[in-house]
Formats: C-alpha cells, structure tokens, sequence
C-alpha cells in the first residue's frame, strides 16, 4: 500500500500504475452530476470557479446529510462515466486526478495522458469507511444543490485503487 | 373486513427504510465474507476486504452502509378482506418522508425535466398486488441508481428463443462492466408484456441470496448464468477475477406469439430490504 499526499507531484502522477491499491491524504473537492453542469457553464461563461482546478482533485460523490457529531456522513464515490462529457475538458485545465467508481470513455483516457494525470476507484458502496477517514468537510459552493454541493473535505489515508494511470492503462481492462 | 389505520402503515414504513438503508441483509454479508474468502485477484479482494470493513463501520457509528439511500421502492400485498382507514399513497409517502428526514439518509429523488430536488425523497414508487385474507405485507427496498442505470429491457423475436435470451443477460452484463458495483445480484424477467417483464425482474431482487427457484428449469438456467458471468472475469468492483454476482433470479410468464420480452434489473452489494406484515 502506497500512501500518497495531495498535491500529487508530477513525478507521483507519472509513476502510478493501474491496479495499485493506494491511500490518500489531503485536500478533495466534491462534484458530480448537477455540480459539473453548473461548473461547465460557469467556465463558458468565463465566470471565476468556486474552487482552482488546476492542481486540484475532484471526488465524483454525494454524502448523506450531516449527522450530529460526526464531519461527514456516508460519503463512497458515484458512478465516473456520467461524467464523461466534463471530465476532459477539467483535466485540460490542470486538473491532477479524479476519484470515482467504474471504467471511463476512451477522450477520458486520452485526456488524461495528455496531462500526466490520473483516475483512482474507489470501492463503491463503501460509504461509512470512506467517511471515517474524512476529518475536515467543508461546504464551498452551490448549497442548494444539497447533497450535489461542492465541498472541501480532507482526507486522512482513504483507500483508493489507481484505475486509469498516466500511460492511459486501466484496471477496469480486460 | 378487517381495518388498518393509515397511521399505522407510515410508522410500519418509515421504520422498514430506517433498518434496510442502514445496512444490507444478513444474506448478503455472508456472500461478500464468502467471495472475499475465495477470491484470488489481488485489487478485487482487496475492494471486498474494504466492503468488510464498511459493514462493520457502518454497524458502529450508524452511518449508512452506502451513501446512495435510494428512490424508495415499496411493494404491497393487501388482503382483499382489508380496508384502510385514510389514503394508502398518503401513509407510505408520510413514512418516506418521516424515514428519510430523521435517519439523515440522502434525498435522490428529483423532477426528471427541471432536475429539481423534492428534497424529502419523496414520491415513492409504489406496487399493489391484491390478494386473499386480511393481512397486508409491506416490503421496503431503497434502490440505488449506481446499478438501476444498468438495467435494461429487450423486446425480443420469438426466434431468438432461448439462446437469444442468455446473450442479451450477458451482453448487459458486458455493457454494465464495473458501473453497478458489483458483486450484483441480477434480477431477471421474461415474457409477460413490456411493463410484467420489467416488474418481474424488479421482484427477482428481493429473493434472498442462495434462495432456491422452484421452477426446476429456471432454477438451472439460473446456475448457468451466474456462472457464465462470472466467467467473464470482469470480477468484483470491475477489478477482475471471478465474483462479479452473487446470483441470479428469473422469474417467467407467459407472453404473446409474437413476442419475447427480457428484462435486465441490476441490484449492487446494497442489496437492502425489510418487509413487515401487518
């Protein structure tokens, strides 16, 4: 077990391999369907974003409401290629690496090699453990998208698998 | 004629989602431990040493098991000598409502054109079945959309026969790959009309995990099947190796001479349901 530390170095990035089970610390950004829309119009617009993509990671994902006591409710990853038709366009704007569940369209591939970046699973449906290694969450952006909300979280070494690596290898191929 | 207050039936729902979106059954943890056990890809057993874990974290702190609480499935069994007092629809959405408001489980459900949020998870979907006596016996499954999208319908040619309905099972498999969060089970409808083979397959996912189909031709089918799938290797969490479904149930009908309706319904390892007679 690898255990990695956001921002992920370019170096990091280029030596990952798909199939490695790795842990993550640091700084997320949670997006998915209704948080992308909004973030892709934002950027035709030429409007500012809510958050610096470049260097940045989005975790494809929607918690459940806050529990008292607890920083974050149930929190696993949602399915990657709904975000497909985004996905390419983030990682051109620097983007370092996404964090998602199950395989992800050829551009997505192609994009992510051409910016020496990376796609990690995680293990679908594993919400509580995913939320007990998350100390810190924040909300940034768009509250009224509820559980769609971007949200700022640290990480304390959730488990990840490398999925797509930077020479556009998969784990989902077979 | 027996008579069963609305009231009752909204605490009987909202009690039957707080317990089946904490955690999945008892059946289906046994399966995970089982797969886990026999599983030799390395990032597949691992991902199931991890759903091992989230079971256990998710029992202590009582978070749900997966963050995806579902659009609230309810199915009804109301004997024909019941009558209630108030609307049905009403109680069942109130104990949606009431479930998902103090469980702290994820609101899902929205306008499928404006994409705006009801934000207490309600409509649920609701099915009536009528039959004999004065019982009614509700059944609660919150169904995430990681796997519902998987699903798929096919109206196929009679000429297609048998083989043409194993290919297009497998080939929806092949389609799905790592999407609905395998180990799924795969619930399976064949004939009846449109609408009959999608529900068929839809109640194929209450069947509990090594249950036995009665029908001795679809119980074999059945076998083949999942082990056809799992042959494929696309394997748990669409890491490889050879636990992809812990089942899979089919349920048949009689259809019309011209047609050969299959449905395709993909349930993940959150395999959550409870049921209650009242």
């Amino acid at each position: 077990m690898t255990d990695l530390t956001t921002p992920l170095s370019a170096d990091i990035r280029k030596n990952l391999r798909a199939g490695m089970s790795v842990t993550l610390s640091g700084t997320v950004y949670t997006a998915r369907d209704a948080a992308h829309a909004r973030l892709y119009e934002m950027i035709r617009n030429g409007e500012a974003l809510p958050f610096e993509v470049s260097g940045s990671g989005i975790y494809y994902a929607g918690p459940c409401p806050d529990m008292p006591g607890r920083v974050i409710n149930s929190c696993g990853p949602t399915t990657s290629s709904r975000m497909n038709a985004y996905a390419p366009m983030l990682y051109d704007m620097g983007l370092h690496f996404v964090i998602g569940k199950g395989p992800v369209s050829p551009e997505v591939r192609e994009a992510i090699v051409r910016n020496n970046a990376v796609y990690f699973a995680a293990v679908g449906g594993a919400g509580a453990l995913i939320a007990s290694h998350i100390i810190e969450a924040q909300l940034v952006a768009f509250p009224d998208l509820g559980a769609e909300a971007i949200r700022r979280l640290t990480f304390d070494h959730v488990p990840l698998i490398v999925a797509v690596d930077s020479r556009g290898s998969s784990v989902y191929d077979r | 004629m027996r008579n069963i207050e609305a009231a009752e039936i909204t605490a009987a729902v909202k009690s039957l989602f707080l317990e089946a979106c904490r955690m999945p059954g008892a059946d289906v943890l046994d399966a995970i431990k089982n797969a886990y056990e026999n599983e030799t890809c390395a990032p597949a057993k691992e991902g199931l040493r991890q759903l091992l874990l989230n079971a256990r974290i998710a029992k202590e702190t009582h978070m749900p098991y997966c963050q995806d609480t579902g659009m609230a499935v309810v199915f009804i069994e109301i004997g024909q000598d019941v009558h209630i007092s108030g609307s049905l629809e009403d109680a069942v959405n109130a104990g949606v409502r009431e479930a998902y408001d103090t469980g702290y489980l994820r609101k899902s459900v929205l306008n499928p054109i404006s994409r705006k949020n009801t934000n207490d998870n309600t409509p649920a979907v609701i099915h009536y079945d009528i039959v004999s006596g004065d019982g009614l016996k509700i059944s609660a499954a919150p169904k995430g959309f990681g796997s519902e999208n998987m699903s798929r319908i096919a109206m196929l040619k009679p000429s297609d026969g048998l083989s043409g309905i194993k290919s297009f099972v497998i080939e929806s498999v092949k389609a799905a790959g790592g999407s609905p969060c395998p180990p799924v089970v795969i619930g399976v409808g064949i004939g009846g009309t449109f609408e009959k083979c999608a529900l068929m397959a839809k109640k194929q996912l209450l069947r509990e995990i090594g249950s036995v189909n009665p029908d001795p031709f679809l119980a074999g089918l059945e076998a083949e099947l999942k082990n056809d799938i799992n042959a494929l290797g696309i394997g748990a969490m669409g890491f490889g190796g050879g636990s992809y479904c812990f089942a899979v149930h089919i349920s048949a009908y009689p259809t019309h001479i011209a047609g050969l309706p299959v449905a395709v319904n993909f349930q993940c390892h959150a395999a959550r349901h409870a049921s209650i007679t009242l």
